[in-house]
């Protein structure tokens, strides 16, 4: 496994939408590092062959009928949103402007 | 303070009222919330009514559940509708949920009354409640010493006499470790048995709502309210809540109990002998103890720090600021996105939004998320093969008292490793029991762990119940 480097928290950082101050990148490389050196035990574990598990006890493939039921009031969730208009939540704009 | 088994009787009876019982709660709450910082909120006037809905059905001749007229605290990561629920986050600061958990639902239609929501770390990712954003809770017993976590404010709910029975969440040890270190017992249940709809997710695969409690028989009357199958989650088991109250006298003659090396290695020597009473306990009242070696159980700590920070950075990527709590404006909406969770996160729950997407990361995904799942594999299969030899097994709680404010806090890593011997139950979804028994350092209270394989809470109970007599705790 490799080392934990500044470039990559700083990678990191951006895909998980935080951005982080230059000694908050310096601290969280060097806790980062420690937590995954940690986990270098398991690196050389010979694991080949095992299966992955998702849910302990194997559950799959729950279903329910596809019917009509009650749901959340939409101006009771609306009205705890930061911003709605017109009956949706709001944002502010997604794409630049029209070239 | 009476027990919750003593209140609902006597509030079924009439002897007392809910209202009473609230009354006297809230005052036990007003007089140490201040110091302890225990609850975020305080719902007096949602428990008032509750109460008096309670009164209202005994009045009527009816009787009010197993739970009638207790008060009881809520851990801020689970919603009730119209109460604020934080997750101890400035991300959620001033959310009200538009619907209830189901565990709140079964709470008060057993007739139990929320008194309110209790502090935590952050999202529930800590051990000592110092990551919650509006500020510790401190241990009952030694105010200079953390209550635990993340659910700490449920514990010390508890240990202060505040409610005789809480509710928490258990990632990695998140119920267990903060009892152990207050005082009570504290329970982390079967993966599946309790519906966590409603409970703000941190990592879906391990999460598991259970009790807090003073004695063996209210803990196992309130995972009989909260157990049983729930069609709103689909990982919750198929069944119906099983019966546990009714095995709580059980006794623990005939069974094997293994004793665990890797559940105690590293352990103070106060813990240590804590362990050792509650092995000649059990075998004073008819058990059969053997010494055990899982090797497999040394992974855990490594394998959950890859898999519950995988899960934490998928189910916390909703807080963008769009839909509820906190946004901070931005030019677009990805700059807004940011922005919000930048001020809005707290320092670990950054770290381990970092740390599980770089875990889940193109390049890495296969050597830290993918290998940790195999060794979750290997621990589930570990632990079938020592209940192929035993019925329970028996080990420490956390690694040492409860410990002072500020000890762990720099060293993020010095900080997981107090939930050394309880991440192992949740990686395998079994189920362990976290019972009082004895004091170490300044008197301070240890705990020991029971844990079982998944569906085994009847047994762990009656385990408990027999650790709990010879503690002195008839």
């Amino acid at each position: 496994m490799s080392p934990l480097r500044r470039e990559d928290v700083a990678h990191v950082a951006k895909l998980a939408r935080l951005s982080l101050s230059e000694s908050e990148l310096d601290l969280f490389t060097e806790q980062l590092s420690q937590v995954l050196e940690h986990a270098s035990d398991m690196a050389s574990l010979d694991l080949e062959g095992v299966v992955p598990v998702a849910h302990p006890f194997g559950l799959i493939n729950v279903v329910r009928e596809d019917e009509v039921r009650p749901c959340l009031d939409r101006d009771e969730v609306l009205a705890m949103a930061p911003d709605a208009r017109d009956g949706r939540f709001a944002v502010p704009r997604i794409m630049g402007e029209a070239p | 303070m009476k027990s919750a088994a003593q209140i609902a009787g006597e509030v079924n009876s009439g002897a007392t009222s809910a209202v009473a019982e609230l009354t006297r709660s809230l005052e036990a709450v007003r007089a140490r919330n201040d110091e302890l910082h225990v609850f975020l909120f305080v719902d007096e006037e949602g428990a008032l009514a509750a109460a008096r809905r309670v009164d209202d059905v005994v009045a009527r001749g009816g009787s009010a559940g197993p739970l009638a007229g207790v008060p009881i605290a809520i851990k801020d990561n689970m919603c009730q509708r119209g109460v604020p629920t934080t997750c101890a986050s400035k991300i959620l600061q001033g959310w009200r949920p538009p619907y209830s958990a189901t565990v709140v639902e079964k709470l008060l239609a057993a007739g139990a009354v929320p008194v309110g929501k209790t502090n935590l770390d952050e999202f529930a990712m800590g051990s000592s409640t110092e990551n919650s954003a509006f500020g510790p809770t401190r241990n009952p017993l030694d105010t200079s010493r953390v209550p635990g976590g993340s659910s700490g404010g449920s514990a010390a709910a508890v240990a202060a006499d505040m409610t005789p029975i809480a509710i928490g969440s258990d990632t990695g040890g998140s119920i267990r470790q903060p009892a152990a270190l207050c005082g009570v017992i504290g329970v982390k249940p079967t993966y599946g048995l309790v519906s966590r709809y409603g409970l703000v997710a941190f990592a879906s695969s391990l999460d598991q709502i259970g009790p807090f409690a003073k004695t063996v028989t209210d803990a196992a009357t309130l995972l009989e309210v909260l157990a049983g199958h729930d069609p709103l989650d689909s990982t919750s088991l198929p069944e119906p809540s099983p019966s546990l109250v009714a095995h709580v006298g059980d006794g623990v003659a005939g069974q094997r109990v293994g004793v665990v090396r890797e559940l105690i290695e590293g352990a103070d020597e106060e813990v240590l002998e804590a362990v050792a009473r509650a092995r000649e306990a059990l075998e004073k009242a008819g058990a059969t103890t053997v010494e055990l070696s899982i090797p497999e159980l040394r992974l855990g700590l490594s394998a959950y720090y890859l898999i519950a920070p995988a899960e934490a950075s998928s189910n916390l990527a909703r807080y963008d600021g769009v839909r509820y709590g906190l946004r901070v404006d931005g030019d677009d909406v990805a700059a807004m996105n940011e922005a919000t969770r930048t001020a809005g996160f707290g320092a670990e729950v950054k770290r381990r939004i970092m740390l599980g997407t770089y875990a889940l990361s193109a390049g890495y995904y296969d050597a830290y998320y993918g290998q940790a799942l195999k060794v979750r594999t290997q621990m589930i299969g570990a632990f079938a093969r020592a209940y192929r030899e035993v019925d329970l097994l028996l080990g420490a709680t956390t690694p040492t008292v409860a410990f002072a404010f500020g000890a762990k806090t720099a060293n993020p890593l010095s900080m997981y490793l107090s939930d050394v011997f309880t991440i192992p139950t949740n990686l395998a979804g079994e189920a362990a029991i976290s019972v009082p028994f004895g004091t170490g350092e300044g008197g301070l209270p240890v705990g020991v762990q029971l844990l079982g394989p998944g569906r085994s809470e009847a047994r762990l109970f009656a385990a408990a119940r027999v650790l709990e007599i010879a503690d002195g705790r008839p």
